[in-house]
């Protein structure tokens, strides 16, 4: 059985009586038990209203839904009982201690904090020290460690993580995503949101999102090897410039800049190798360094993707 | 485009909280036209340093001016001098792009003549032609981001300040805000960001790298790249930092 799935959902936001937005358009998919499925895509793509969907707090206009074969309609009291939530904004009790927030979502779930504690163990010793200190004083990184341990504490058989890993240094990104390993490790299946496109590659599979399409839906590895062009790094002393510079070439397809290189796809296979091409523009006196065929990322994908759809719309 | 001309200057800049040391005597220069990445931790004490250089809280010790300015003395006149825009502020989202651009232009000053002219050629550049008379809240996140960035240096200032100014942006939108800045930097605007995203940090001439409050690193990305022989920015950042004791905010 699959511990999500998703049908046709749509869901639009009435903006003035003219006007709507839409969140979901006609999206599907499921998550498979055990799994870390990825939502990645930036903001405004639909990823929030697909939580709260799941998580039976809004509605969708039309299609359905279920989690651990539940409806989400129908079954939503049984459901709220099985999934841990951890929302995208911060929204434990910022006037209650750590301690005590734990201790409160225990409660409501008829649990303790004694029963699950082996769960919440590896991250809940992490902000014991300062289990008395009030939720609102602390620190971004351990905030959002102590929801994880709120949304843990009744032992959910589904996970859902809206953005996380947002705005959190690259240090505790990377733990972050350890803990979410073990979590997965003890059965639990993690839907994960995030717009750091570099995070898709630690989950099983991923759907790239944008504007309330699904762009495509695999496993990152399949993702990268369904990028249909040769992709090549150029490098040159002066990146700015060198960016518009090839741009501006007839053979050049796109070029988006990646950190210390340019990326670039040709209109048509020139049939040359990359020394030659730096050959050739360079006599066009385009002063590049390097010029290197590489593998896509998955944000080489997300960007090829998104152009193709906004090219169709 | 980076010249020797110094636009920031600190000495030994601290900033105390009770026992708690937020920035601690950190010293560094800021070249005019300079794109200047200023990363760190949570908790380095980011957010503190650029709240003094901004003018908005009171240093505790050490010295610095930003534009020429003592940021002790002439805080009023570093901004007006300066342009500031984060992704937690940066518009008003119930007035449209037109109504922002005049009421920021108000507010540095420009002339309704100026602010007329700007209104104009910034709409144009940024494409917003068809939204100019809609609410900011409808707006695409990326179209907000720009515009706000527009807007932020409206009145041409010598430095603008951006705190996180990409965050949850499109790839694709990320990329074009870039753009964006080089064009300014290219107009001699220097340019001092922060960022959690490692790609960012090449795009910057020099990145200083902040952890419990000093300045462990300062240097070209490809510099620093060199000294940790590591192949990207993420991999340096992860070596500089995972050592840091401080973990708030």
């Amino acid at each position: 059985m699959a511990a999500v799935t998703v049908d046709h959902l749509i869901k639009k936001y009435r903006q003035d009586k003219k006007t709507s937005i839409t969140a979901l358009n006609n999206i599907s998919f499921s998550v498979k038990e055990g799994e870390i499925f990825g939502l990645i895509g930036p903001d405004g793509a639909g990823k929030t209203s697909l939580f709260r969907i799941l998580t039976t707090l809004l509605l969708a206009d039309s299609g359905s839904a279920t989690v651990c074969g539940l409806d989400v309609v129908k079954d939503f009291r049984q459901i709220r009982k099985q999934v841990g939530y951890m929302p995208g904004r911060f929204s434990l009790y910022q006037d209650l201690t750590v301690e005590e927030n734990l201790r409160f979502f225990a409660t409501v779930f008829d649990t303790t904090i004694e029963e699950n504690y082996h769960l919440i163990k590896d991250i809940y010793v992490q902000i014991e020290p300062f289990k008395n200190r009030r939720a609102g004083k602390l620190s971004g990184g351990m905030k959002q460690k102590l929801a994880l341990c709120c949304a843990l504490i009744h032992k959910p058989t589904i996970l859902f993580l809206d953005e996380p890993t947002t705005g959190v240094d690259t240090v505790s990104r990377k733990e972050f995503w350890e803990m979410l390993k073990r979590l997965k490790d003890q059965g639990i299946t993690i839907l994960v949101s995030t717009p750091y496109m570099d995070e898709a590659t630690l989950c099983e599979r991923i759907a790239l999102i944008q504007t309330g399409n699904i762009l495509s839906i695999n496993t990152p590895e399949g993702i990268i090897s369904n990028y249909p062009e040769i992709l090549l790094a150029v490098k040159g002393d002066d990146m700015s410039h060198l960016l518009k510079s090839l741009r501006s070439l007839p053979e050049v397809k796109s070029c988006n800049a990646f950190g210390e290189y340019h990326h670039i796809t040709l209109k048509k296979d020139l049939k040359l190798s990359e020394t030659d091409l730096q050959k050739k523009w360079n006599d066009q006196s385009l002063q590049i360094k390097e010029v290197i065929s590489i593998r896509p990322t998955v944000e080489d994908c997300f960007i090829r993707l998104m152009m193709e759809t906004s090219k169709a719309s | 485009m980076m010249t020797k001309e110094v636009v920031i200057k600190t000495e030994k800049l601290t900033k105390r909280f009770g026992d708690f040391i937020a920035t601690n005597e950190i010293s560094f220069d800021v070249y005019s036209g300079e794109i200047f990445g200023f990363l760190g931790a949570n908790g380095a004490g980011k957010t503190t340093a650029m709240s003094m250089l901004c003018g908005l809280l009171t240093p505790s010790s050490g010295n610095a001016t930003v534009a020429g300015y003592d940021i002790y003395k002439q805080t009023e006149k570093i901004k007006k001098n300066i342009g500031y825009m984060s992704q937690k502020f940066s518009l008003y989202e119930d007035l449209t792009p037109r109504e922002n651009i005049r009421f920021f232009g108000g507010i540095y000053g420009l002339s309704d003549k100026e602010i007329r002219e700007k209104s104009g050629r910034l709409i144009e550049q940024l494409g917003l032609a068809s939204e100019a008379d809609k609410l900011v809240v409808s707006l695409p996140l990326g179209w907000k981001q720009k515009l706000a960035f527009s807007v932020a240096i409206i009145h041409e200032p010598k430095i603008v300040f951006l705190d996180e100014p990409t965050g949850g942006v499109d790839p694709v939108t990320r990329r074009q805000f870039w753009e964006l800045i080089y064009d300014a930097s290219d107009r001699g605007i220097t340019i001092f960001v922060t960022t959690h995203y490692m790609d960012e940090a090449e795009y910057c001439n020099r990145i200083s790298m902040m952890v419990d409050g000093v300045i462990k690193e300062l240097d070209s990305p490809a510099n620093l790249k060199e000294k940790y022989k590591a192949a990207t920015m993420d991999e340096v950042f992860f070596e500089l930092a995972r050592g840091a004791v401080r973990k708030a905010d």
